[in-house]
C-alpha cells in the first residue's frame, strides 16, 4: 500500500534519507542518503558490495528499508511496490530485462501503455510510428518493427532507454549502461542523456567507467561498505580523491595474508595471439605451474571471455593454445578438463553441491568411478576421500555426513572446491571465487588459491574485487575492451616511499594504484 | 521433414516465416490428399465435409482458449474433464429447472473450475501443469460420480438446436459457434491490451513485470477462458448428442494442445495466433476424418493423433532454437 502525502516544496527529484537495510545479520546499508535533483546526472558510485544496488532496489520498491524515509517528486513513499515506483515515475534500465524478446521493439516500446484508436484498439501502425520518430529524435538506428529477440546488445540498451523515455519516466536509474555499448553508441546515449536532462529529468548513473563519470555526471554520491560517504559537485572531485573515498582506509581483512614465490620455470598454459568470438583480442600469456594470475578489468573488458575461451565454452577462433607444451584444442568444457583444466564459475553455490546431501556424497560424487569397482562404491575409499578434502581444505563440519545444507557459506563453498579439485587439476581458472560470502571465509579461499600454488599448479583468478585480487596474485593482468593492456609483478603495486609499511597500509596503496591504472587504460589505451 | 530441420536452408531461401504458414501449406495437402485418395468413398461431399466442422467446432473453440494459455507460458490439461463435467451438470441442473438453469450450471461449472485452476497456481504457486492435471481427474471424477457414471438425457429441443444440433439453412450451428469464438479469440489477442499482455507475460514474464503488467492477473484470466471454453464445449457435445456424460471431451486435451501448437502457438509462451488454432483443429479433424473414411480404427487414429503431437513440437521447438 502506497501511503501519498504531498509536499509541494521539496525540489529534489528523489529524496532518501537514513535508509538502513540489512538481510539477515548482515548489514548492507546504514544510514544512507541520497538527493538527486530534477535535471541533473547524478553518479552512484562505490565499489563491489557498497550497497549501490540495494539502496537502488529500494529505490524501485524492489526491497523495503529497515529504516529511513523516501520521497520521489515530492511524494513520500512508503513499502511502495515496483509497479507504484513506476507510476511515481522512476524507471530503471535493466541489462537486457525489461525488452519481451518475442514483441516488437515498438510494442515492446509502449508495453503496459499502449497506444489505442478511437474504438479502443490496440493501434500498433501508430505507435511504430511514434517509435520511429523517437528514435529519429535521438539519432538512432534501431527498426520499430523487428522483434525485440532479434538486436544487438547495444540496440537492445538504446531501445530500453527509449521506452523508459515514452513511458514519460520523471527519474531514470541507468546502471552500468555502457557495457554492451560502442564507443560510438555510448557518445549518442551522452547526446541522449544531456538532452533529457535539459528537459528535466533526474537522471541517476551508476558506473565503474570513472571518464564516463567525469564527462557526463554534474554531481556524484559515494558510498562503502554499505555507508555513506560524500555527496559533492563533480567540479569538486578528482579522479584520484573519487578513487581514495571508494577505497577508503579501512582495511578489509585481505592484507595479511602472505604470498611466497612458489613459481617453478615449467610453463603450464602459453596463449599465442589467441581471439575469441568477440573478446578476448590477441592475447599472449604464459602460466607457469605454481603462479597465480590475476586478471583485473572493468565490467565489458573481457575479463570472464577469457574464463570461457580457456574452458571451451566460447572457443577460440584465431591463435594457438599451448598446455605444458604442447599446442591444445579447446572446442567444449570436456576438451578442457580432459587437459587438466578446471573452471570454478561465479554461480558455484547453484551449479556445484547438492544442498540436502552429505558433504562427503557432494565431494565424491564427479570421481564416483575412480572409488568403485564394477558400479560397486568402496565405502573405504569413499569415505577416506571425504576425509582428506575435509582436512586438506580445512572444511568445518560436524561430520562427512552432515547436509551441506548445514554448514556456513563459506563453508559449502569450500564443499564445492573439494569437488572440483577431486579431479587433480593442473590448471585452475577461478571466476569471482569470492562473490557473497563473508570476509572470514574470503581469506581462508584466498588462503586455499596459494596453497594451491605451492602444490605446482597454475592459477587464474578473475575477480572485481581489487583487493583480493592484490592478495591472491603474483601477477596482474589489466584488460580492456577486450585487449590484455598492462602485465604487472606484485612488486609494482608497492609503495617505495614509505619507510614504515603496515599490511593494511600497503593494501590501500596497491588497490588505489590498481584502480587508477584501471581508469587509466580505459582513456589511453 | 529433411528442410524442416535446416533452418539455414530456409532463411537462405527467404523462407524464414514458412513455419508459421506451415499450418496452411499443411493444411491445403492433407485435404488434397485425401480428395484424390478417397474422393471416391465420399470425401469431397457436402455432409462430410459439413461434419468435419460438426466434429472439429468443440476443439476448435478451446484451441482458441488455449491459444491463450500457452502464449501466456501456461498450460491447461484439465479441459477435456471440464468439458465432460460440464455436460453433465447442464443435462442434470436442465432436468431439475428447465434450460436457463442447465445453461447457468455449464458455465458455472467452468468458471469455478477455472477460479480454482488460478487461484492453486497464482495464488498458492503450483505450476499449471501440475494444478490442471490434478483437476483433470478432480473434474472427471466430479462427473461420474454426480451422474452415477450414467448418461443423462436432454429432452429440450430448443437447447439441443442451439447447443450443437441445429442447422441453419445447409449450415450447422456448430460452424457459427466456432467461426464467433475465433472472431473474438483473434481481435482479442491481436488488439487489445490485454491480449498484448497475455503474449508480453509469456514472451518474458520478468519483462512483463518490470513493464507494469499485472502477469499473475494475466495468468489468472487466461485459465478462466479456458475453462469457460471447455464449459461451453462441453455444452455443445451435450446438445449434439442430446445427453450429458462424464465421457465427452475425454481426450481433447491433447487435441487442442496438439491444435494450438500446430497452428503456430508456441509452448514456450510469447507466440500465437488464433487463426492457426482453428486451421489446426481443422487440419486434425481433416486427418481424423480421413482416416475413418480409409478404413482406419480408433486405436490407429490414436497413433496417428500422437504421431501428429510429436511433429507439431519437434517444429515448435525448432522454431525456438533458430
Amino acid at each position: 500500500m502506497t501511503h501519498a502525502v504531498a509536499n509541494p516544496a521539496d525540489d529534489y527529484a528523489v529524496k532518501m534519507s537514513g535508509i538502513g537495510k540489512a538481510f539477515g545479520a548482515i548489514k548492507v546499508l546504514d544510514d544512507v542518503s541520497l538527493d538527486v535533483r530534477p535535471g541533473e546526472i547524478h553518479a552512484l558510485l562505490g565499489g563491489n558490495g557498497a550497497g549501490k544496488s540495494t539502496i537502488l532496489k529500494i529505490l524501485r520498491g524492489v526491497h523495503k528499508p529497515d529504516a529511513g524515509t523516501l520521497e520521489v517528486l515530492g511524494t513520500r513513499l512508503i513499502d511502495h511496490t515496483p509497479e507504484e515506483s513506476k507510476r511515481a515515475g522512476i524507471a530503471m534500465i535493466f541489462q537486457e530485462m525489461s525488452l519481451v524478446p518475442t514483441l516488437t521493439v515498438a510494442q515492446n516500446i509502449f508495453l503496459a501503455n499502449e497506444l489505442k484508436t478511437n474504438s479502443g484498439l490496440i493501434d500498433d501502425e501508430t505507435a511504430a510510428k511514434r517509435a520511429t520518430e523517437l528514435f529519429k529524435s535521438l539519432d538512432v538506428d534501431v527498426d520499430p518493427l523487428a522483434e525485440a529477440g532479434s538486436l544487438g546488445a547495444g540496440q537492445r540498451q538504446l531501445t530500453e532507454i527509449v521506452k523508459a523515455i515514452a513511458q514519460k519516466a520523471r527519474v531514470l536509474i541507468l546502471d552500468e549502461p555502457s557495457t554492451a555499448l560502442s564507443a560510438h553508441d555510448v557518445e549518442k546515449l551522452f547526446a541522449f542523456l544531456t538532452k533529457l536532462k535539459a528537459e528535466g529529468v533526474a537522471i541517476i548513473y551508476v558506473s565503474h567507467r570513472m571518464d564516463e563519470i567525469m564527462k557526463i555526471a554534474d554531481r556524484a554520491t559515494i558510498l562503502r561498505d554499505g555507508r555513506h560517504v560524500i555527496t559533492a559537485p563533480l567540479a569538486e572531485l578528482t579522479l584520484d580523491s573519487i578513487i581514495e573515498h571508494i577505497v577508503g582506509k579501512q582495511s578489509r581483512g585481505l592484507s595479511g595474508i602472505t604470498r611466497e614465490d612458489t613459481r617453478r620455470d615449467d610453463v603450464l598454459l602459453e596463449l599465442k595471439n589467441v581471439s575469441g568470438p568477440h573478446k578476448p583480442i590477441d592475447l599472449n600469456l604464459t602460466l607457469h605451474a605454481g603462479e597465480v594470475v590475476g586478471i583485473a578489468g572493468l565490467l565489458g573488458s573481457g575479463r570472464s571471455a577469457i574464463a570461457r575461451l580457456l574452458f571451451g565454452i566460447d572457443p577460440k577462433t584465431s591463435g594457438e593454445i599451448i598446455v605444458a607444451g604442447k599446442s591444445a584444442e579447446f572446442k567444449s568444457p570436456a576438451d578442457a578438463i580432459a587437459h587438466g583444466i578446471a573452471l570454478i564459475p561465479e554461480d558455484r553455490l547453484r551449479q556445484g553441491v547438492v544442498l540436502e546431501h552429505s558433504v562427503a556424497d557432494n565431494i565424491s560424487l564427479s570421481v564416483l568411478d575412480r572409488i568403485s569397482r564394477r558400479g560397486w562404491i568402496s565405502q573405504q575409499k569413499w569415505s577416506d576421500l571425504a576425509a582428506e578434502k575435509i582436512k586438506s581444505l580445512k572444511v568445518k563440519t560436524s561430520s562427512a555426513a552432515a547436509a551441506v545444507r548445514t554448514l556456513s557459506g563459506g563453508n559449502q563453498q569450500k564443499v564445492v572446491l573439494a569437488k572440483w579439485l577431486a579431479s587433480d587439476p593442473r590448471i585452475i581458472i577461478f571466476d569471482e571465487p569470492t562473490a557473497g560470502i563473508d570476509i572470514g571465509s574470503k581469506s581462508e579461499i584466498i588462503q586455499l588459491i596459494r596453497d594451491l600454488a605451492r602444490q605446482g599448479r597454475a592459477i587464474i583468478v578473475i575477480s572485481s574485487e581489487l583487493n583480493e585480487l592484490l592478495a591472491a596474485s603474483d601477477r596482474i593482468l589489466v584488460m580492456s575492451d577486450g585487449r590484455l593492456l598492462r602485465d604487472m609483478h606484485r612488486n609494482e603495486f608497492e609503495d617505495s616511499t614509505v619507510r614504515m609499511h603496515t599490511a593494511a597500509g600497503d593494501m590501500q596503496f596497491a588497490e588505489r594504484k590498481l584502480q587508477t591504472i584501471l581508469q587509466e587504460v580505459r582513456n589511453y589505451g | 521433414m529433411a528442410e524442416a530441420m535446416t533452418p539455414s536452408l530456409a532463411t537462405r531461401l527467404g523462407l524464414a516465416n514458412w513455419r508459421q504458414n506451415i499450418i496452411y501449406f499443411g493444411f491445403v495437402g492433407i485435404f488434397v490428399f485425401f480428395a484424390v485418395t478417397l474422393g471416391h468413398k465420399g470425401f469431397l461431399d457436402s455432409n462430410n465435409l459439413l461434419n468435419i466442422v460438426r466434429q472439429t467446432a468443440p476443439i476448435a473453440i478451446m484451441a482458441v482458449a488455449m491459444t491463450y494459455v500457452l502464449a501466456a507460458g501456461e498450460i491447461d490439461l484439465s479441459i477435456g474433464a471440464v468439458a465432460g463435467l460440464a455436460s453433465v451438470a447442464a443435462a442434470m441442473a436442465m432436468d431439475v429447472g428447465g434450460v436457463p438453469l442447465g445453461i447457468l450450471a455449464g458455465v458455472a461449472t467452468g468458471l469455478i473450475v477455472g477460479v480454482i485452476n488460478g487461484v492453486i497456481s497464482t495464488r498458492i504457486g503450483i505450476p499449471t501443469f501440475l494444478t490442471t492435471l490434478a483437476m483433470m481427474g478432480v473434474a472427471k471424477g466430479t462427473s461420474m460420480w454426480v451422474s452415477g457414471t450414467k448418461a443423462v438425457p436432454i429432452l429440450s429441443d430448443g437447447y439441443n438446436w442451439f447447443f450443437g444440433g441445429g442447422y441453419v439453412g445447409p449450415l450447422p450451428v456448430l460452424l457459427f459457434w466456432m467461426l464467433i469464438a475465433a472472431a473474438i479469440g483473434h481481435v482479442v489477442l491481436r488488439r487489445t491490451t490485454f491480449g498484448r499482455w497475455v503474449l508480453a507475460t509469456g514472451g518474458s514474464e520478468t519483462a512483463a513485470r518490470y513493464s507494469g503488467v499485472n502477469t499473475r492477473n494475466i495468468k489468472f484470466k487466461v485459465l478462466i477462458i479456458s475453462s469457460f471454453a471447455a464449459a461451453i464445449a462441453g455444452m455443445l457435445y451435450a446438445g449434439r448428442f442430446q445427453t450429458g456424460r462424464f465421457q465427452l471431451g475425454e481426450g481433447d486435451e491433447l487435441s487442442v494442445i496438439a491444435a494450438a501448437v500446430l497452428g503456430g502457438t508456441s509452448l514456450f509462451g510469447g507466440k500465437g495466433t488464433v487463426v492457426g488454432s482453428i486451421m489446426g483443429a481443422l487440419m486434425i479433424g481433416l486427418i481424423n476424418n480421413g482416416l475413418i473414411l480409409a478404413g482406419l480404427e480408433f486405436s490407429q487414429q490414436l497413433i496417428a493423433r500422437g504421431a501428429i503431437i510429436i511433429l507439431a513440437v519437434a517444429i515448435s521447438q525448432n522454431r525456438k532454437s533458430t
